[in-house]
């Protein structure tokens, strides 16, 4: 002790520096726990916005355009007559052509360097067309100037030696070297379609008459198959054929002729085929092909206009007998420049289609999204064909003087736009546009159906019947507890109705969904009669009690009121629930549902809004009241003293002086209750039948945004539209509760500053 | 003379005059009093919440007594009936009906029983619903048998025979004892199997898979055999110990299995079926309707022992829910320690560093934001961030020779415990920062006075004070955490667990697995199960603890808050 003091003794140095370094250390540590805090503060914030950027950074990409980028030009490799066909496989490294000569080429996508080349099995004959007939499995057929029809495939094989992709082409005959017989002339038009047991073959004349001829495949007990002829037929169509076009499933001939009519011909087997009806297209039609699925037709035309067709059935009521369906002319697009476009390429497994035009310009569209996705210069000259890559990840342009460009494409997500999100869309097979979310594609024939319209109804509608539930309770209940009630009976009735808030929402999804949705069903009159006879029962019971004997109402103390109530409510509700039973024997059949549907016309869901809109109310009442109680209890006591002083009676007081003051807080506890009840997911989850529906009853059930994303998030692939899709769900959700929170809190700050000067 | 001025009763003063009906309309009486019936309405509506997941998770340990009757529907051969009364509930004629019933058209409503008759593999279906009033020659004999099995569902008949190899070896009324003996043989054994290939053989099939990702390791760091012989000839060596060590377990495996599936019983259901069951393939078997109370209680008591304790069987819908327990408990330990820090610091940021002005206001609206944001978005923002981003990234940096199998890129433990400490920051943050604001000035000016640090009046007075505000938030968030089920769905709950994400192998603590979760298992269970009547009942008692748990956090909770509210006032004035 004394020996650090004496400044003389030896050794103090060492403790006056010791003691410095330890100053220094302590200043050290105060600067570092300065920092930590400062970085942990900051942090809160650098969360939430995480949280936001990140989900934008995932939606971001949904809305982007495609983006192209040229990869190789040369002159296409192979004999100098014009081009039928051209094609890429998956890997984008390997093209094919096939020209009128019969030749075929397979060749570097690269560079144009030959790999294979040969001669296809014409037997010395010309090939005047190639068709596709099935488009998945590379499968074609041409036409021979002899009038007979080669089918055949281009197939790759890959390997993988010494762990490098190899692909190895080949042109296969899988019905044989030979061409099977089909008219005596070169086909003006042809279109072949083959399915299993059958190949279809429709094909034009000279004299404008269209034959369909079918093949059917006979398997004999030995296991070898043969072709055998099964029906033949020609007749005269309504238009003069200068292009014909079969869907897969063989049941839709759709015949062009040179003007740009469209008949579209229903074939019924051996029967003469069906006119169901003609479509004017406006213009001279220069190409026409079917879209990924074969559902949609496209037509480009002279005028620069490309039309998407399909066959629809008409509403109901305006039936014409015999004629439901007909061409719908469903979508119009525009062609870069308005000049007449020459070529039309389509994805094969989506609803995207390019299309080239006369002045060497090329667009990518996406049918369901009505998009132009690009637009560039991708030729000089005019362009004859267009083919994408099955991937959609490369595109081919063929000009008509003979020069290929490849492009690598970019565009990953062309499926929806701001439009298609949220007002009706046609899609395929539908009769008209509607907004539908279907999200699961198990085929490229099914379109996916992408529309936040019925999603966003449903959390609305929801968190609607939860609010109208919630509200009135939660607000006059937080009214009585924070003005009239006995400071010792608040003191736990607050707790007990903010205990509720802690409820897991699982559990009361679990019970609205197993417990109140089957007792609903069963007691719906009782839900009814509870509705009109409690809220008369309570201003009664009031007078009962006013008239009551002076000697009972002293035992009560002023703010018991609630306590007195709790056995009339129970009461009540349990003699409405009583009553159910027999009400509905009595009125309505011994089946309230039944009724309902019947003589209303009015559907019933066993798990329904009337369901959730309960189970939710319960979840959010906690929070409203919480905060609407507080902002009561805190208007400061000598304005509401003031009032009664000046002779107001209570209620007055209440309407008069304390609402008004406390309505900010009220209004900020209703959006956040709102914003919890938008939110909600596991009880809209387990109590609703998840069904996306556009109507606003009762009785029906929904699917909201939040239950949709937990229903499709974990079978979503990730970086798909669809997973993309469900974030967009997420950020909407993120900025819907976000701007109702701020509002609610901004609201509520400010009327904390506005009592802090009273 | 005038008479003397009476004195106002209480009676002039307030009601009086509300007798007469408008009066008492124009007073706003009613209003008031529909308030007050709102609120008890509320308070109604909580307190019948917890009565009915009390009363009806409650029940489903108690051995019910089992109804052996006859069933007489018009028309049809009278069959008898053995079964339990779960339930029963009137419905009106018109839907008995139209359900095909040949009912009695005077009548408005019968009542209906909802009967579980157990026997899934001998009937199809464990439920019938049958009404009351053909129900007759009602009986409750002593000598009918319950059988719990693995698999199936209960087995509700009489016992005929105790089997041994196929051999009757006891039968009539002395059967029943002998059975309960080997029944309990056999409940060893099967604890002894389960021992076994829940623990050697599970750390062997580990210790394989761990070899076989070091292989794959060398291989990928392109070493071979040539390069670096030792390396392998040792995994090749420790591989051939592993395999030796499996071989013998399923020898001693082998036997107990044999000496297992020696046993079986024949038993004869209602309608006179006879069928021989394995006792490998029993649980338990008791006489219901033979026990008296304290029986009762002592099963009552078993049964909750083995709700809490026990693996799930028969698609989670029977047996006990342990690994959900430890799943929840577990995350939520592992959020606590992520969460308690950065809320700490978060709070102590706002209260006593910055500067009281438009920062703090951002950061407030986005503390309260966040508290707002529905849950689900957490969960998007958990699957993407964490684990598609953050774990996809660690996988590629640290786990690539167990690549395309993801580590850490796929949904786990972690993962859910990192978002759900996102979820629950705002809850941590705004309890203490309340304790904060609670401390006296003039401690920490004492403090400082005296020449400590902010940071050391921060760590030594200020902190300390507040750690039951800090433990208060904590308790809420642990709360909050145990119910949520959305985002955790997307990060890292399943259905069925195959492993516990601590266990004896290094490094004991699985971070990268997925875990089971009450909230989930309600979920899962009442919605997704093939047979939900059959598992509501155990539905109830997984929310009846789920919803014990959580109640009973939140009443610590505002214990505390209040206890520290109390503590602080002195201390003000």
């Amino acid at each position: 002790m004394t020996l650090v003091t004496d400044p003389a003794a030896p050794g103090a140095t060492g403790a006056y520096t010791e003691a410095a370094a330890h100053r220094r250390w302590r200043h050290l540590k105060d600067r570092a726990a300065r920092l930590m805090v400062r970085v942990g503060g900051v942090a809160v914030l650098a969360a939430l916005l995480l949280i936001f950027v990140y989900l934008l950074v995932e939606v971001f990409p949904l809305f982007q355009g495609a983006s192209v980028e040229a990869r190789a030009s040369y002159r296409i490799p192979g004999d100098d007559q014009p081009s039928l066909f051209i094609a890429a496989e998956e890997q984008a490294e390997v093209g094919f052509r096939v020209s009128s000569s019969g030749e075929f080429t397979f060749f570097e996508l690269g560079n144009g360097g030959i790999r294979r080349q040969g001669q296809l099995s014409a037997g010395g004959a010309a090939v005047s067309t190639v068709v596709p007939v099935a488009e998945d499995r590379d499968l074609l057929a041409a036409g021979l100037s002899d009038g007979s029809v080669l089918l055949f495939q281009h197939r790759y094989d890959v390997s993988y030696p010494d762990n490098k992709r190899h692909i190895e082409p080949s042109v296969v005959y899988p019905q044989g070297e030979a061409a099977l017989p089909f008219m005596n002339e070169a086909p003006r038009a042809l279109a072949v379609r083959e399915s299993g047991d059958q190949i279809l073959f429709a094909g034009a004349d000279l004299q404008g008459r269209v034959h369909v001829r079918s093949y059917e495949v006979q398997t004999s007990l030995l296991g070898d198959s043969t072709l055998e002829v099964g029906h033949d037929s020609v007749f005269t169509p309504s238009v003069k054929p200068a292009r014909l076009l079969l869907n897969p499933g063989k049941e839709w001939l759709y015949v062009i002729d040179a003007q740009g009519r469209i008949a579209l011909h229903r074939l019924r087997g051996a029967e003469p085929p069906e006119l169901v009806g003609t479509q004017d297209a406006g213009s001279p039609v220069l190409q026409a092909r079917f879209m990924a699925g074969g559902i949609s037709l496209l037509t480009s035309g002279q005028d620069g206009k490309i039309i998407q067709w399909f066959p629809a059935r008409r509403p109901q009521s305006s039936a014409e007998a015999g004629t439901a369906w007909y061409l719908a002319r469903v979508r119009e697009f525009q062609a870069p420049g308005t000049s007449a476009t020459t070529a039309l390429g389509s994805e094969l497994r989506r609803r995207g289609f390019a299309a080239g035009t006369e002045q060497g310009r090329v667009a990518l569209y996406y049918s369901t999204s009505q998009r132009k996705l690009h637009e560039w210069q991708a030729l000089d000259g005019p362009i004859a064909l267009l083919a994408f890559e099955p991937r959609a990840q490369a595109l081919l342009a063929l000009g008509r003087d003979g020069t290929l460009n490849v492009f690598r494409i970019k565009n990953e997500h062309p499926e929806v736009s701001w439009s298609s999100l949220w007002s009706p869309v046609w899609y395929e097979s539908y009769d008209q546009p509607e907004t539908l979310w279907q999200s699961s594609a198990s085929s490229s024939d099914f379109e996916p159906k992408f529309s936040l319209s019925p999603l966003t109804l449903g959390t609305l509608k929801g968190a609607f019947y939860a609010m109208i539930f919630a509200i009135p309770l939660a607000v006059l209940g937080a009214i009585f507890t924070a003005y009239f009630m006995s400071p010792k009976l608040r003191q736990t009735v607050k707790p007990t109705v903010e205990i509720m808030q802690a409820l897991p929402t699982v559990v009361l999804g679990f019970l609205a969904g197993l417990w109140l949705a089957p007792f609903v069903e069963t007691y719906l009159p009782g839900v009814f009669l509870t509705l009109i006879l409690l809220p008369l029962s309570i201003p009664l019971a009031a007078y009962l009690w006013v008239r009551a004997p002076a000697a009972w109402r002293y035992r009560v103390p002023e703010g018991w009121e609630a306590v007195l109530l709790v056995p009339v409510l129970v009461v009540v509700v349990w003699f409405c629930f009583l009553l159910a039973q027999p009400v509905e024997a009595h009125l309505f059949g011994g089946n309230m549902q039944a009724w309902m549907d019947h003589e209303l016309g009015i559907g019933y869901d066993q798990r329904n809004c009337l369901v959730v809109g309960i189970a939710m109310g319960v979840a959010v009442i906690p929070i409203i009241f919480s905060i609407a109680e507080d902002a009561i209890f805190s208007v400061p006591r000598h304005l509401t003293l003031g009032s009664l002083a000046l002779g107001a009676t209570p209620w007055q007081t209440l309407m008069g002086v304390v609402l008004p003051t406390a309505s900010p807080g009220i209004f900020s506890a209703v959006m956040i209750g709102m914003g919890r009840a938008v939110g909600e997911t596991m009880i809209v989850l387990m109590a609703t039948g998840n069904t996306p529906v556009m109507d606003f009853s009762m009785f029906s059930g929904m699917r909201t945004l939040s239950a949709n994303v937990a229903v499709e998030m974990p079978e979503s692939e990730v970086g798909s539209t669809h997973f993309r899709l469900l974030f967009l769900a997420g950020l909407v959700l993120f900025l819907f509760t976000f701007l109702i929170n701020t509002v609610g809190e901004v609201v509520r700050q400010r009327l904390r500053e506005k009592y802090g000067n009273l | 003379m005038s008479e003397p001025p009476v004195a106002p009763t209480r009676d002039d003063l307030s009601a009086r005059d509300l007798r007469d009906v408008r009066t008492f309309v124009r007073s706003g009486t009613p209003w008031v009093w529909v308030t007050a019936a709102a609120i008890a309405a509320s308070v109604i509506i909580v307190l019948s919440l917890l009565f009915l997941i009390a009363a009806r998770g409650m029940p489903y340990f108690w051995p019910a007594d089992v109804l052996v009757a006859e069933y007489r529907e018009p028309g049809r051969e009278p069959v008898p009936v053995m079964a339990e009364v779960v339930e029963t509930e009137s419905a009106t004629t018109a839907r008995l009906k139209s359900a095909g019933l040949k009912v009695d058209e005077g009548r408005l409503y019968y009542d209906r029983h909802l009967l579980k008759v157990g026997n899934r593999d001998l009937y199809g279906a464990d439920f019938r619903v049958l009404l009351a009033d053909w129900l007759v020659e009602r009986r409750y004999p002593e000598t009918v048998v319950v059988l719990e099995r693995m698999e199936w569902g209960n087995f509700y008949g009489e016992l005929e025979a105790l089997l041994r190899d196929g051999m009757v070896v006891n039968v009539g009324p002395g059967a029943y004892d002998a059975w309960q003996q080997r029944q309990a043989v056999a409940g060893r054994l099967h604890n002894e199997i389960r021992d076994i290939e829940k623990g050697e053989s599970g750390a062997i099939n580990y210790g394989l898979e761990r070899l076989r990702l070091k292989r794959r390791g060398l291989e990928l760091s392109e070493k071979t055999t040539a390069t670096d012989p030792e390396a392998f000839e040792e995994l090749t060596a420790r591989q051939k110990e592993l395999d030796a060590r499996y071989a013998e377990l399923q020898g001693r495996l082998g036997k107990l299995y044999e000496e297992l599936r020696r046993d079986s019983v024949r038993m004869r259901a209602v309608d006179g079926q006879t069928i021989e069951i394995p006792l490998a393939a029993i649980v338990r078997g008791f006489q219901p309707n033979a026990m008296n109370v304290f029986e009762k209680l002592g099963h009552y008591a078993e049964k909750v022992y083995e709700f809490v304790a026990d693996d799930p069987r028969e698609a989670n819908t029977e047996g006990g829910i342990f690994p959900a327990i430890f799943g929840t408990v577990l995350m939520v330990m592992l959020m606590s320690a992520i969460v308690t820090p950065f809320g700490v610091i978060a709070a102590v940021y706002l209260r006593e560093y910055a500067h009281q002005g438009l920062v703090t206001r951002i950061i407030r609206i986005a503390v309260n934001n966040l508290a707002g944001v529905p849950s689900i978005v957490f969960g998007m923002f958990g699957l993407g961030f964490f684990v598609y981003l953050v774990g996809g990234s660690l996988d590629r940096l640290l786990f690539s020779e167990a690549l395309p199998a993801p580590t850490f890129g796929t949904p786990g433990i972690l993962w859910a415990s990192l978002t759900l400490a996102l979820l629950t920051l705002p809850v941590v943050i705004v309890a203490t920062e309340e304790g904060l604001a609670r401390i006296p000035r003039s401690l920490r000016e004492a403090s400082l006075a005296l020449g400590a640090t902010k940071a050391e009046t921060l760590w030594r007075v200020v902190l300390p004070m507040a750690s039951p505000a800090m433990m208060t938030g904590l308790i809420l968030a642990v709360a909050r955490a145990a119910g949520e089920v959305a985002p955790l769905m997307l990060v890292g709950v399943v259905k069925l667990a195959p492993s516990l994400p601590l266990d004896m192998n290094v490094p004991f603590l699985h971070l990268e697995r997925k875990f089971m979760h009450l909230g989930f298992h309600i979920y899962d269970v009442g919605f997704q199960s093939p047979n939900v009547e059959a598992a509501r009942p155990l539905v109830y008692a997984t929310t009846l603890l789920l919803v014990s748990v959580i109640v009973l956090l939140n009443l610590a909770a505002i214990r505390i808050r209040n206890r520290l509210r109390e503590r602080y006032k002195a201390l003000d004035s």
